[in-house]
């Protein structure tokens, strides 16, 4: 079963130009009842790259999500981070390569009863023992000012806006230093400008960390903006994955309809 | 159509109905009988993964520590009220009856059995049942609507070592001391009930209702209550952290953890008290 060392070994081996791509998700179903969400879906992210899923609400996005960081399990097909699947995998084997993933929830999902900083300061309190206090504190107000949230280490989730909470939710996804992001609508309810900065954000942090990132969001701007490739879902299943310049040649219906009321 | 053939396509329908109706009520019927029997599968399930977090580290001192304070420190002003009244009732009480039975001098020895081996151990299980209950099961339900639980996950921490693991530990933990609290006002305000209406000084009192007593007389009823803890915890994490439903199934969980935990309780009273009797004569 895959340890921490197995997937750092995975990584390298990317990193010098290996195959085995960050995220892959192989002919992944998944339903809830009755109701199918995923039929058949795969995609591939590698390192460097940041992939925008873009569909109408209730297409399964965001489950897709849940699947890639482990929080469900497919029906069938597979999951592959760094060439290990982890549908199998027990709460604490997924834990060793979750420490290489970040999350931003759709609602952020702050720690209610924490302040900013302290939310922020979760993961490296668990995963981090060996930072003394005033490491931590130092890495924190470094992750916030990233973020532009440096003036509100104080506050608690419920004295700032959703907007903010996006931001704070971002700078703790980003606390261990991840590979691999998955964000979930970072930039919905936000004012333009708002998202402008969000984006502007995950590129600069592209640039910088080289993550291999997937980016759920229903603003076509945005995956615009900051995808290297970008994945249109309907139905079930992916119906075309590509640059945006593909998606505008593109002569199926839905997704001529899509870019239309974008 | 004419009439007659309406009529006959609506008697054609009939037994289709019927046979919708009979299934309904059959999957109904089924639900009801599986229903609590995966109710306790889904528990055991939840007891297994909360076991075998608690037993591999990293340990979560920290948090076990601060649930030792929300369960311990914050449930003592209320445990004690609460044992100091049944200490004034059973007081009231025992002197009206044993007094019809001339048997007045008894009045030391019953009502410290009454309040050490019976009241103070109920009474502090379903004072604790009830507020830490409803408490953890909310908290817990809250923080499962709004997908703190899944961020928890998410940030590779084990949510059954972190979450459930140490508020259970810390249920089982401070169970017979909260006991021992409301054991303790029970008595001293069930001497002061009945020095009130006779003299009879606590010195006096203590000699005369501890006189032949036995360490397994008081500690069995007494340690007991580390079932009532673990009860208590195990059904309040459980129904917490299976949440659905919004505000609605925060309500639910909260209603479930107290009312549960409580139902159990006092069914486990009813296996202990006789395992006591037969292990500790």
């Amino acid at each position: 079963m895959a340890t921490i060392h197995d997937i750092a070994m995975k990584q390298e081996e990317h990193d010098q130009g290996g195959s085995v791509p960050a995220v892959a998700v192989r002919n992944v179903e998944k339903a809830f009842g009755p109701h199918q969400v995923l039929n058949g879906i795969s995609l591939e992210v590698n390192r460097g790259e940041t992939l925008a899923v873009l569909g109408r609400s209730g297409t399964g996005k965001s489950v897709l999500l849940r699947l890639i960081i482990g929080l469900d399990k497919p029906d069938s097909g597979s999951v592959c981070i760094y060439g290990q699947d982890i549908a199998g995998l027990t709460l604490d084997q997924i834990g060793a390569i979750r420490m290489k993933m970040g999350f931003l929830f759709q609602h952020a999902a702050l720690y209610d009863s924490l302040t900013v900083a302290e939310n922020v300061a979760f993961p490296l309190q668990h995963h981090r023992r060996e930072m003394s206090r005033s490491e931590r504190s130092d890495r924190v107000t470094q992750l916030l000012a990233e973020v532009g949230m440096d003036g509100s280490l104080d506050k608690m989730p419920s004295d700032i806006s959703g907007g903010m909470q996006k931001r704070v939710g971002l700078a703790r996804a980003l606390a261990l230093e991840p590979d691999i992001l998955l964000l979930d609508e970072p930039t919905a309810g936000l004012d333009p400008i708002s998202s402008g900065e969000i984006n502007d954000l995950i590129l600069q942090l592209q640039r910088e960390h080289h993550m291999a990132s997937i980016v759920v969001t229903h603003d076509l701007h945005s995956a615009r903006t900051i995808a290297s490739h970008i994945a249109l879902l309907n139905e079930e299943n992916v119906v075309i994955e590509g640059s945006y310049e593909d998606l505008q040649h593109s002569e199926i219906a839905f997704v001529k309809e899509f870019l239309k009321q974008s | 159509m004419t009439e007659r053939q309406v009529t006959a396509a609506a008697g054609s329908l009939q037994p289709g109905r019927d046979a919708v109706l009979m299934s309904s009520a059959y999957h109904s019927a089924a639900d009801m009988i599986a229903g609590p029997f995966e109710w306790f599968g889904n528990l055991g399930i939840f007891f297994w993964q909360v076991i075998k977090a608690a037993v591999t580290p990293p340990y979560e001192w920290r948090e076990l520590v601060r649930q030792l304070d929300e369960v311990g420190s914050k449930s003592l002003p209320l445990v004690a009220l609460a044992g100091a009244a049944i200490g004034v009732v059973i007081s009231l009480e025992a002197r009206y009856s044993l007094s019809r039975f001339g048997a007045k001098s008894l009045f030391p020895a019953t009502l410290v059995y009454t309040v050490i081996q019976v009241m103070g151990p109920i009474i502090t299980g379903l004072v604790v049942s009830g507020r830490v209950g409803a408490g953890m099961g909310a908290e817990l339900a809250s923080m499962k609507v709004t997908e703190q639980i899944d961020a928890i996950e998410a940030s590779a921490i084990n949510p059954y070592r972190l979450l459930a693991a140490t508020r259970i530990l810390a249920c089982i933990l401070m169970l017979p001391l909260l006991t021992l609290a409301a054991d303790a006002c029970g008595l001293l305000t069930g001497w002061f009930a009945q020095a009130l209406v006779e003299p009879l000084s606590f010195h006096q009192f203590i000699e005369a209702g501890f006189k032949g007593a036995t360490f397994n007389a008081f500690l069995p009823p007494t340690f007991k209550t580390t079932v009532y803890g673990l009860i208590i915890g195990l059904i309040a994490c459980f129904q917490g952290m299976r949440t659905r439903g919004g505000a609605e199934g925060v309500g639910r969980a909260a209603t479930n953890s107290v009312v549960l935990a409580s139902l159990f309780l006092i069914l486990a009273d009813v296996v202990l008290v006789k395992f006591i009797l037969v292990v500790f004569p």
